[in-house]
């Protein structure tokens, strides 16, 4: 570790792994309801679980984000942390809003935590994704600044990198366009069109710049490969994600009462989305190939080279499958939506923070990489939780075609419900892939506990 | 990539590439907003559909239910629920007020929320309105939602 302030991370890493655990839990919990409707009912209800479920994701993704930003700028920077303190005060704050909040779900129902909240006040709460009670979000919002100001000055006061400028405008963007969650008006259509511009510009647009830089910084140190080939790949993967995301958007506006030239552009534009993810892939397999290093952390290439893979089958293909407007006619709304986010979040966003905490965390802590039987059992949870991430949208994808065609397609159309009993069987087998996730996790946290012979590093005659 | 291909050239691609469609998105963002008043029902908005609407956010119903095939896809499609229900908004509250408390065992339930005959209304009203929302090629393709 080259300055003293990029240890801060380890607090977010912590954080981040450890909300992590909560989600999957609850995670496996939702799998169990949609098979055993009554399960915990009426204690924790299925939408209080969803909104813990996704929250924890979205939190745990921030913190992981935040974390690998305040361990990657330095070293980009050349320089110590602007206001180390500060990262230390609104990593509690942070830490502190994010349990109030997730206890708030869990404890009094929803409509009384919005009394208590004053929602009234300024109506922000019930959307799907920001549930959050406003005082959270005005919190969310303070924590991003001071976290922005913190980065930012870092950038500009030192050395300036592509890498480090792509970073902070995809967390310029994602504080900017989180704005909107502010934007609640009684007009459905517009509600609805707005509340896009939080949940599609984040993980169909900045974040793409985020989840690039993270992976570029990461390939960079670990094959050695000259700065400039990796950044022309970076200037032009961040291109085309947002060449395509931004209209992209479109495929959002095809049945919520928006104009019909929605389904066109948003067609048209979606279908150019997984090409960024497909050029992550070929860039993370070329510039491995290329290295000039064996790097001894061969877990944070693996978790690289995963993530390069699985953001595109997981954003790329599955995205694919139901963005055009004929099809998405049909599977809008169903359990391949589902399928499809499960992967792609997995893929990109939750991959590239673990990728990221692979590479940082031994360095932080004063070695290398983790010694080899920790770097075993690391890669061990690395294909626990992809593979059965693989089965889990398979099976998803298999109960969601079902369900188009016995609810949509077929000419005696059934009910939603008696559907729901005869895709049971699926919903079982993704349970069984999800607790295997959750064996897939609790073997990641491990890992970091093993004892073993240290590694060093092997320089390549170059 | 081939030495013809510059970081500059990278570079340009970038900004000019994101600045020109952000500018496409909002222009059209304008256009929508302009054009959705033939489509959004809003001569049909009342104090009390605003009201059921934000009874409908502040007991997270989209946790469970979708709405114009947003939301979780764990209860039936709502945006429809109005035409899938006779048209009738008694059969709504019907359905919401008569919900067991405890729930139904081995099977998924909605919980009973207690609502009085003005909320029960005003949630009934909501899903009246949404159902008159103009939606593309009237998705969704069937009754079932």
């Amino acid at each position: 570790m080259k300055y003293k302030s990029q240890s801060i991370a380890k607090l977010y890493f912590i954080a981040a792994i450890g909300l992590f655990v909560g989600q999957i839990l609850f995670g496996v919990t939702l799998g169990l309801q949609y098979v055993m409707g009554d399960f915990l009912f009426p204690a924790i209800p299925f939408n209080v679980a969803r909104m813990v479920h996704t929250n924890l994701l979205i939190v745990w993704l921030l913190f992981g984000f935040m974390g690998a930003a305040y361990y990657l700028v330095p070293e980009e920077s050349e320089r110590e942390l602007f206001a180390p303190w500060l990262a230390k005060i609104m990593f509690w704050i942070f830490l502190v809003a994010g349990a109030l909040t997730i206890l708030g779900y869990l404890l009094v129902p929803y409509a009384a935590l919005a009394e208590m909240t004053m929602n009234d006040l300024l109506p922000t709460m019930g959307r799907e994704f920001l549930e959050q009670p406003t005082i959270t979000k005005l919190g969310i919002v303070v924590v991003a600044l001071a976290f922005l100001f913190n980065i930012g000055m870092t950038i500009l006061t030192g050395r300036k990198t592509v890498i480090s400028l792509v970073l902070l405008t995809g967390l310029v963007g994602l504080a900017v366009f989180f704005l909107f969650s502010f934007y609640l008006p009684d007009n459905l259509v517009l509600d609805k069109y707005f509340w896009w511009f939080v949940v599609h510009l984040w993980v169909e647009g900045v974040w793409e710049l985020i989840m690039a830089s993270m992976l570029a910084f990461v390939l960079i140190k670990v094959t050695g490969v000259d700065r400039e080939m990796i950044e022309k790949w970076l200037y032009i993967i961040i291109a085309m994600a947002l060449i395509s995301g931004l209209l992209g958007t479109g495929h959002h506006f095809f049945w919520i009462g928006t104009p019909g030239y929605w389904q066109w552009i948003g067609s048209i534009f979606s279908a150019i989305e997984p090409v960024p993810f497909f050029m992550m892939t070929l860039f993370a397999f070329n510039v491995v190939n290329k290295r000039r290093r064996d790097h001894p952390n061969k877990a944070a290439v693996l978790w690289a080279l995963g993530t390069a893979v699985m953001a595109f089958l997981g954003a790329g293909v599955w995205g694919f499958l139901h963005t055009l407007a004929p099809v998405n006619y049909y599977t809008h709304g169903t359990q391949i939506t589902a399928a499809h986010g499960h992967m792609a979040f997995y893929g990109a966003y939750v991959m590239v923070v673990l990728t990221m905490i692979s590479y940082a965390m031994p360095i932080i802590n004063g070695r290398q990489a983790n010694n080899e039987k920790s770097q075993v059992m690391e890669m061990w949870s690395f294909w626990l939780m992809t593979v059965s991430m693989v089965f889990i949208t398979l099976f998803l994808t298999g109960a969601g075609i079902l369900q188009v065609y016995l609810q949509r397609y077929s000419d005696t159309p059934l009910d939603f419900m008696v559907v729901q009993e005869k895709v049971e069987l699926f919903y079982w087998l993704r349970e069984i892939a999800g607790l295997i996730f959750l064996i897939g996790l609790l073997v990641y946290v491990y890992s970091f506990f093993v004892k073993g012979k240290e590694v060093e590093m092997v320089e390549a005659t170059a | 990539m081939r030495e013809t291909f510059t970081k500059s050239m990278a570079r340009n691609i970038y900004y000019g590439g994101a600045v020109f469609f952000l500018l496409v998105l909002i222009g059209l963002t304008v256009d929508t907003v302009g054009r959705v008043s033939k489509t959004d029902n809003m001569q049909n908005m009342t104090e009390q559909v605003a009201a059921g609407k934000r009874l409908w956010e502040i007991n997270d119903c989209i946790g469970c239910h979708t709405l114009l095939g947003e939301g979780a896809y764990f209860a039936p499609e709502l945006g429809n629920v109005y035409t899938r229900f006779g048209e009738s908004t008694d059969a709504i509250k019907g359905f919401i007020k008569s919900r067991p408390k405890g729930g139904i065992p081995g099977r998924r339930s909605m919980p009973q929320f207690n609502f009085t005959d003005e909320q029960l209304e005003e949630i009934a009203q909501f899903l009246k309105y949404v159902d008159g929302i103009q939606i593309a090629r009237d998705w969704p393709p069937n009754v079932k939602g």
